[in-house]
């Protein structure tokens, strides 16, 4: 308990210092709401909106979580194929390589015509795309991590393929599929709500940050904004107990 | 040369499937109940890939004298492209100093580092008015905030992180054999930062390196649409999405525009690399 | 499976025979010689040891016998057969250099690998382990997982997870060579008392002279790259007292017959090459 308090405790402390300095400092120099709003003027905008506020980080919440469930399966089926499949790997490579680097959000436009614009499609796909690359690349790494004397292990006890993979490969490459997952989980929720930047419905946190500072209403922006950290940090955490659950049993 | 002919392999591999579906895709995509699943494959909704490439030879707009739409692109490019830059390189130094601050104080670590993990959660829409007024606030001399270096400062807020994540654990990798050397040498700590840290850091600062050029690529093209910046890729996008339903190929262009911009700047990092080849005996996980 | 009671000259029932075995590593252009024409015959029930200086490919010959590697040339025979049968009718048990336990299991659990890959029953293959673990007495520590143990203790582990079928032959790569040295004198009298109780033939790979000694009927005493043996040392001592006890053991290694078998393996490692004796050859 001690180590997790000693953990803890700095960046708490030095948040709630730099929120403390923050009100002092709009308050004394009497920062206008447009240029800098306050905590205590964001905080009760949170109050007073805490409803709408709730059901866009629902629908932004749901969006990346399917981009998330659908990137992490793609990412760990195409990751598994590439590495038993050498041609698919060459393949793939240039292009994830190529997806690592390139703004993905760039698509939505285009999704939403592809998809139409009242649909929720296009900020799943971007969700789905940015959370595929670090699944994959970190799934495919993890997959070849079989130390060689595990290898040779296997290959001395006359292990068919498929109990090399059940008792060696799988059990090796868990911590590393995580590490992707946990990359992923607040990715997925910050390319969901960049994606609502580019059109479609006004459902979900993006949507209502641009109309509240479109309408100057920059402390009511701050107060979706915060919604949408908690939704980050709400996703980051899951994959973090998920990560806790699973890396207890296994990994080289 | 395997590696250009697998990258041009997958591309014509995406763009075979893009028609395959155009073609054999049922034309009102498929649905699951409300959901749209797969999309529409009529012309407007997925344009046939060889019309996207040859829009890019016809003129932008129907005005005379209008440039070639790949030229517009390029210019475009070349604008966020530099604005990408100057945003990477604030983020390469904000991101090496507290690095360092953190690696040199330990508590500065404990608390800093996961505000700064966290950091990385706020979307940047919200900054960007915050930018664009502290900038207008900023008096020293005749220096005047140009709209585009609130661009910069937003895509450096998102290239920060990798470099500042990557380069900590890059000062902090090196043996504690090595670092009781030093000490034995009567090394200090500056001196034991210039010849251990920062050698033995350079296999983790290039994965980062190339994250912050990909981070400052995204960010600066969400910033450019978030301040309402002209002539950059950012605003083309948003505005040549207007044009989904009349000319379908044109909002791909500055896709491909963006596509472009990614790869160089991914590109010169690897250059970059190349030149410190003599530290990379292995290169680490970003 | 074919076992003889005596180390007999039956060719069928010698456990490994190697006839001109040769092993050459092409990297692009450049040859590597590992082994030539290597020669080598071992009984039924015997325990050999493979020495000589880095590079002299022992643990390549070894690797050889456990069909982990393929001989350019020559011929190798383990129980009659191909060591790739051999391999997979799982005639052999193996321990390399480092334990290899796998992390993510408990002690007992990699005890249990090659039973449960050979698909035993859950209650067959707890017993054995049981027994295994009791003989290497590392029984308290079955529920535990190997990073909880020492380097000595994971050891002991893997050498009861290669005893697990009951092989009739044990490879052995250099297993005690991360020990330290009170550890090691420890385990090389477990070897032997495990040895002797499984009868079964080892094939033992080391660096250390006093090892060799200590534990082999016979020293095959291998040259620098490529490698060649050179000669065996046939060493008798009188082993049976060994695993009576630790006292029992530090008598033997305090005998004058062991000296004088550390000597005459010293000598034949130096026959030849005078100064640079456990050096890389080029």
């Amino acid at each position: 308990m001690k180590g997790v308090a000693r953990q803890v405790l700095p960046p708490v402390i030095l948040l709630v210092a730099l929120v403390a300095l923050w009100q002092a400092a709009v308050a004394a120099w009497r920062i206008p709401a447009f240029v800098l709003p306050g905590p205590a003027a964001i905080g009760e905008q949170f109050r007073t909106y805490a409803g709408p506020i709730g059901s866009a980080a629902a629908v932004t919440g749901r969006n990346a979580a399917i981009g998330l469930i659908v990137g992490a399966v793609l990412g760990i089926l195409l990751a598994v194929v590439a590495a038993l499949v050498r041609s698919i790997d060459v393949l793939a490579e240039p292009l994830v390589a190529a997806l690592s680097v390139v703004p993905i959000v760039a698509l939505a436009p285009v999704l939403y015509s592809m998809y139409g614009a009242a649909s929720e499609q296009a900020r799943v796909i971007v969700a789905a795309l940015a959370v595929f690359v670090p699944v994959y690349v970190n799934t495919l790494r993890g997959l070849r991590q079989v130390r060689p004397v595990h290898r040779d292990l296997m290959r001395s006890l006359a292990a068919r393929p498929a109990q090399v993979a059940r008792t060696v490969t799988v059990p090796t490459a868990v911590p590393f599929v995580f590490t992707g997952l946990r990359l992923a989980s607040s990715l997925a929720v910050i390319s969901a709500i960049v994606a609502e930047y580019f059109g479609g419905p006004r459902s979900g946190i993006g949507s209502f940050i641009t109309t509240a500072a479109a309408g100057s209403n920059y402390a009511q922006a701050w107060a979706y904004v915060l919604g949408g950290i908690a939704v980050g940090l709400v996703f980051y955490g899951a994959t973090s107990v998920a990560e806790h659950l699973v890396a207890r049993r296994s990994g080289p | 040369m395997r590696r250009v002919v697998a990258a041009l392999l997958s591309l014509v591999a995406v763009a075979s499937l893009w028609e395959l579906y155009t073609l054999v895709g049922p034309d009102d995509g498929w649905s699951l109940g409300d959901t749209r699943l797969l999309p529409r494959t009529s012309d407007l909704a997925m344009p046939h890939t060889w019309d996207m490439v040859t829009r890019l030879f016809e003129p932008v707009s129907g005005g005379t004298g209008a440039q070639p739409l790949w030229l517009a692109v390029l210019r475009a490019g070349r604008l966020s492209f530099g604005i990408a830059l100057a945003g990477w390189g604030i983020g390469v130094v904000v991101g090496a100093l507290l690095a360092i601050a953190m690696q040199r104080v330990r508590i500065v670590e404990s608390a800093v580092l996961p505000l700064v993990v966290l950091s990385q959660t706020v979307p940047l829409i919200a900054l960007a008015p915050l930018v664009r007024s502290w900038g207008a606030q900023l008096e020293l001399g005749s220096f005047e905030w140009e709209p585009w270096m609130s661009v910069a400062v937003i895509a450096s807020y998102l290239a920060f992180f990798p470099v500042a994540v990557g380069m900590l654990r890059g000062i902090q990798s090196p043996d504690t054999i090595h670092v009781e050397l030093m000490r034995s040498y009567g090394a200090g700590w500056w001196a034991t930062l210039t010849r251990l840290r920062l050698p033995a850091a350079v296999p983790h600062l290039l994965p980062a390196l190339r994250l912050a050029a990909a981070n400052a690529v995204i960010g600066t093209v969400v910033a450019e649409v978030s301040t309402g910046l002209p002539g950059g890729l950012g605003r083309m996008i948003l505005e040549f999405a207007n044009f989904a339903a009349s000319d379908p190929p044109k909002p791909w262009a500055p896709i491909f525009g963006g596509v472009l911009l990614g790869l160089v700047a991914a590109g010169l990092v690897a250059l970059l690399g190349r030149s410190s080849r003599r530290f990379r005996r292995a290169e680490a996980t970003a | 499976m074919s076992h003889a009671v005596s180390a007999g000259h039956d060719e069928r029932a010698a456990a490994v025979v190697a006839t001109g075995v040769t092993r050459v590593f092409r990297d692009g252009a450049r040859e590597v010689h590992a082994l030539a024409a290597v020669d080598l015959r071992v009984a039924a029930g015997e325990f050999v040891s493979l020495i000589g200086p880095s590079g002299c490919g022992k643990s390549t010959l070894l690797r050889l016998i456990a069909d982990l590697d393929t001989p350019t040339s020559g011929t190798l025979a383990v129980f009659g057969r191909s060591p790739r049968e051999a391999r997979l009718a799982r005639d052999y048990g193996i321990a390399f250099q480092q334990a290899g336990l796998l992390p993510w299991r408990t002690v007992r659990a990699n005890v249990e690998l090659p039973l449960a890959l050979a698909g035993v029953g859950r209650g067959g293959r707890r017993e054995r382990a049981d027994e295994l673990l009791h003989l290497v007495g590392l029984t308290d520590f079955s529920d535990h997982h190997p990073d909880q143990l020492s380097g000595g203790m994971q050891q002991r582990v893997a050498i009861a997870r290669a005893l697990a079928e009951s092989p009739s032959l044990l490879l052995m790569d250099e297993p005690f060579g991360a020990l330290d040295e009170m550890t090691r004198e420890h385990l090389q009298s477990q070897l032997l008392r495990i040895a002797a109780e499984t009868k079964a033939a080892v094939v033992f790979v080391t660096h250390s002279i006093p090892e060799a000694a200590f534990l082999s009927d016979r020293v095959v005493v291998m040259s620098a790259r490529p490698g060649r043996i050179r000669t065996a040392v046939p060493v008798s001592l009188d082993r049976a007292v060994a695993g009576a006890g630790p006292d029992a053991a530090d008598e033997l290694r305090n005998a004058p017959a062991f000296f004088e078998a550390v000597a005459t393996v010293r000598e034949a490692l130096r026959g030849g090459h005078g100064d640079a004796l456990g050096v890389d050859a080029p």
